[in-house]
């Protein structure tokens, strides 16, 4: 197992690198020029070189690269220009809030799309496995911001059963002492009830409106698994040997199906850890997907630098954690890793 | 818990039985500590709490403006439509209780008990250190001084321990002005040299995160890009204590969540709205929306008079005749703005700006004109804007261009990002563009220096050179130095002229800054730097 995980994060270590490079060009190639964007409105040509001298852009491409470099190993991504904070302070900040919505958002997806794929290959061609289809259908045909306007829309405008779309808590409430940065675990750490239905009821819409989005690839995946198992020989054996059509399902088929689905998953996941800037957006969440884009908006590379390497770093870890959780569900790939 | 326990006293001391019963349901702490808060929405937030430092953003500003004092603000007027508008011409004392100008310098008395936040008294050693910080560390602040001709830290004299003289480089009337302005703040020079470091002797990265100043707010907490939260500074001697005792600023990018949130009631005020909300906020009376022209700004389409088509002037009329102003107002403004053209043709040049041109929309004419210059088929061109602020350039380049297409003059649109636009001005290449140029110093001259001066700043983004040009507007300048008004008002009105015969931008309007409130806040008032002073406002 451990020479395994050894080996894996080894094969990371290339693509890594190639990441960094890739970003540090790429954010160069961008156009626009953050010296003269942040020399302000009424700024002179020298005032631009001033700037362009204070932020070392002055430098050559190489040696800004290798100074870029250096920092990097030292645990430090430069100092975002927009926000003026380190970099590195300003993602540890926000990415348990993308975290903790992206997680929360799949945790309702996979409650709903599970059972529903499940039902749907068990009766194709029934009314549920209609259902199963207009639902992922809608749900993946319409873009997140506008579910996202919709339901605060009917939910806080109209209906006003949902708190404001301030992010992660009531204006009136303070932050709970930082423990794991999900703010659901940590106002229960400080035994802050009342923060703590707080910071549930800012996160029921955004992370619903993640969820609808994310239903049509988990519930479509587990539907065609469950639908090629259910129709293999061992079930068909299983089926005559007379077990209960429950035990044939959950414990036959299902545990055979769900790789693919985790796959899926994980996909999903990384995807919309990334891309849930929209709903970042919708509900002024502080996460980091607002943050990456804002930054690329104003070329603000230190930023756009650090986002990506994360991204990096975390599809990497979540492929390990995968290929473990692969490990476990089927033995025989464990044979073979 | 503790805070809102701690507002909940508080509020209650000061409030009382004064405050309407609210709903039992709501936690009533939370009520109390809304009623003295002040919650306000906007698009960006601050990059930065200190105007000096490295490319400090325009909501920094205000930051600055409502944590730090100057020598001197500015008196009120009313303004439009009775709103209090600030008077470009009448100053008071803000750290300083008194002002004697003299032939070439001006003195300074401070306030006696005039505190910075951590209790230590405001000297004249301070007011020069800061002074001297704004004319050195370049960029922008550095910039905005030598507007007034402010430019050596020789010129801040220390006389006293409570006074502190201004010696004029030469005669300008905008040096007092620019005393004025948000720049010239004065900075707790003790706490942020024991921040400082060789590699920043102005501690610009101490004053980046905290605010250093005697201002009447300060800065208690800020997560950059979500919120700010300033608490009022209850020593404040630069005026009478404000009424709102905390300030929540939140970010919220979602223009549509920012109009739920005040039509809901939940967010007190908010800005950078689009026009059409405004309008339609105006038109059902919940909430006060208030509407006010930039001062000394301008909504124009500039052409690059060095290339042609635009180095002929008959062209650059042509132009002004074909732009479809009235439909810029109508559709994309919903009519907020003030118009920019069609005087009357025996209207007389006033003594101001801005002021309308005399060209309408007029195709018969633009054809002519276009016709003797030359171009009868007209010619193919590109219209650069900036993404920005696309809300308003996108439509109104879409405008411009249907128009130029009845002439036969086929136009390319060119999106230029925010980050981009600044360096494509720059370079003077752009042979069309929409831009606004406004002036924090509300003074004819002062707009025309940059904007039409053959010395060729980076507002003159038209490369406009005319000796005549630069003769009239130097002589204004001068004019206005030494007090003789009647040359005064000739050169005025002469460069407004020539800058309408000539013209190598054509103004299309004054923009208005759109603010919307509670019905129950009051105290808006309206500054050169166009963001919010909560010093005056108050709740109920």
């Amino acid at each position: 197992m451990l020479t395994m995980i050894g080996k894996r994060l080894m094969f990371a270590v290339p693509s890594l690198i190639g990441v960094v490079i890739v970003t540090f060009l790429l954010t160069r190639a961008l156009p626009g020029d953050p010296a003269a964007y942040f020399a302000g409105p009424a700024a002179t040509k020298e005032a631009v070189e001033q700037i362009r001298k204070k932020l070392g852009f002055d430098k050559p491409l190489i040696e800004q690269f290798f100074r870029y470099t250096n920092d990097l190993a030292h645990g430090d991504f430069g100092n975002s220009l927009t926000t003026g904070q380190p970099v590195a302070t300003e993602i540890r900040n926000r990415l348990p809030a993308s975290a903790e919505l992206t997680l929360l958002g799949l945790i309702v997806s996979v409650v709903i799309a599970i059972p529903l794929g499940v039902l749907a290959a068990t009766r194709p061609g029934s009314w549920i496995d209609h259902l199963c289809r207009v639902t992922t259908t809608a749900g993946v045909s319409l873009p997140v911001f506008f579910t996202g306007l919709v339901l605060v829309y009917v939910f806080y405008f109209r209906l006003g059963w949902s708190p404001a779309p301030l992010g992660r808590l009531d204006v009136f409430y303070s932050a709970p002492p930082t423990v794991t940065g999900f703010y659901l675990i940590d106002t229960l750490i400080a035994r802050d009830v009342e923060a703590f239905r707080s910071a549930l009821s800012q996160l029921i819409l955004p992370a619903t409106t993640l969820a609808v989005f994310s239903l049509a690839p988990i519930a479509r995946m587990t539907r065609a698994s469950m639908l090629a198992v259910l129709a293999s020989d061992f079930v068909r054996t299983a089926r005559a040997s007379g077990l209960s059509p429950s035990t044939v399902i959950v414990t036959y088929a299902f545990r055979n199906a769900m790789l693919p689905v985790i796959t899926t998953l994980s996909m999903v996941f990384s995807f919309l850890l990334g891309a849930n800037v929209l709903v970042e957006k919708v509900f002024a969440w502080p996460g980091i997907g607002s943050y990456a884009v804002e930054a690329l908006i104003s070329s603000d590379f230190a930023p756009v630098q650090g986002f990506v390497l994360t991204m990096a770093v975390m599809y990497v870890l979540l492929n390990l954690v995968i290929d473990i959780l692969y490990g476990v569900i089927d033995p025989r790939v464990r044979l073979e890793g | 818990m503790k805070r809102r326990d701690f507002l909940k006293s508080v509020s209650g001391l000061a409030a009382g039985a004064a405050l309407p019963a609210m709903p039992s349901v709501l936690s009533s702490a939370k009520a109390d500590a809304r009623s003295e808060t002040l919650l306000i929405v906007s698009e960006g937030g601050p990059n930065n709490l200190d105007i000096h430092g490295v490319g400090t953003n325009v909501p920094g500003y205000e930051v600055s403006w409502n944590c730090y004092d100057r020598l001197i603000s500015h008196e009120m007027k009313s303004g439009p439509g009775g709103v209090p508008y600030y008077d470009r011409d009448k100053f008071k004392g803000e750290l300083a209780e008194d002002m004697k100008i003299d032939d070439m310098s001006v003195t300074f008395k401070l306030k006696k008990n005039a505190k910075f936040h951590d209790g230590t008294p405001v000297t004249a050693k301070d007011v020069k250190w800061s002074l001297d910080r704004a004319v050195t560390v370049g960029g922008f602040p550095t910039f905005q001084m030598s507007a007034g001709s402010l430019t050596k830290a020789e010129q801040f004299v220390v006389v006293d321990d409570a006074t502190v003289r201004v010696d004029f480089a030469k005669k300008d009337r905008l040096t007092i002005p620019d005393l004025a302005v948000i720049v010239p703040c004065i900075v707790n020079s003790e706490l942020v040299k024991k921040n400082a470091s060789e590699k920043d002797p102005w501690g610009l990265e101490f004053t980046k995160q905290q605010t250093a100043g005697s201002g009447a707010y300060k800065v208690v907490k800020w997560t950059a890009g979500t919120e700010v939260v300033m608490e009022r500074n209850e020593d404040w001697v630069g005026g009478p204590l404000p009424k709102i005792k905390r300030v929540i600023w939140r970010m919220v990018p979602q223009a549509g969540n920012r109009r739920a949130l005040l039509e809901r009631g939940d967010a007190d005020i908010s800005y950078e709205l689009p026009f059409k909300d405004f309008q339609e906020m105006k038109a059902n009376g919940k909430l006060n929306v208030v509407s006010l022209p930039f001062s000394n700004g301008i909504q124009y389409i500039g052409m690059n008079v060095t290339k042609p088509p635009f180095d002929n002037p008959k062209v650059r009329q042509a132009m002004a005749y074909a732009m479809p102003y009235q439909k810029i107002m109508d559709a994309v403004l919903f009519g907020l703005g003030n118009p920019m053209f069609g005087a009357a043709a025996d209207k007389a040049t006033e003594v101001a700006w801005p002021q309308p041109h005399k060209y309408n929309t007029d195709m018969e004419k633009a054809k002519a004109l276009l016709a003797e210059a030359g171009y009868a088929n007209g010619f193919e061109t590109t219209i650069s804007f900036d993404l920005n602020f696309a809300g308003v350039n996108e439509p109104l380049c879409v405008l411009v261009q249907e128009s130029l297409a009845q002439l036969g003059i086929k136009t390319t649109i060119n999106k230029v990002p925010g980050a981009n636009w600044r360096t494509e001005l720059n370079k003077k290449e752009m042979p069309l563009f929409t831009n606004v140029f406004s002036g924090w110093l509300d003074y004819p001259e002062y707009f025309f220096y940059w904007c039409y001066h053959g010395n060729n700043s980076v507002f003159n983004t038209m490369s406009y050179k005319s000796a005549e040009m630069d003769r009239l507007i130097d002589g204004a300048r001068t004019a206005a130095a030494t007090g003789d008004m009647a040359a005064y008002d000739k050169d005025v009105k002469g460069f407004v002229d020539l800058a309408y015969a000539d013209v190598p931008r054509i103004p299309l309007y004054q923009p208005f800054v759109n603010v919307a409130m509670q019905k129950n806040i009051s105290g808006y008032q309206y500054w050169f730097h166009r963001r919010l002073d909560y010093r005056a406002m108050a709740k109920g």
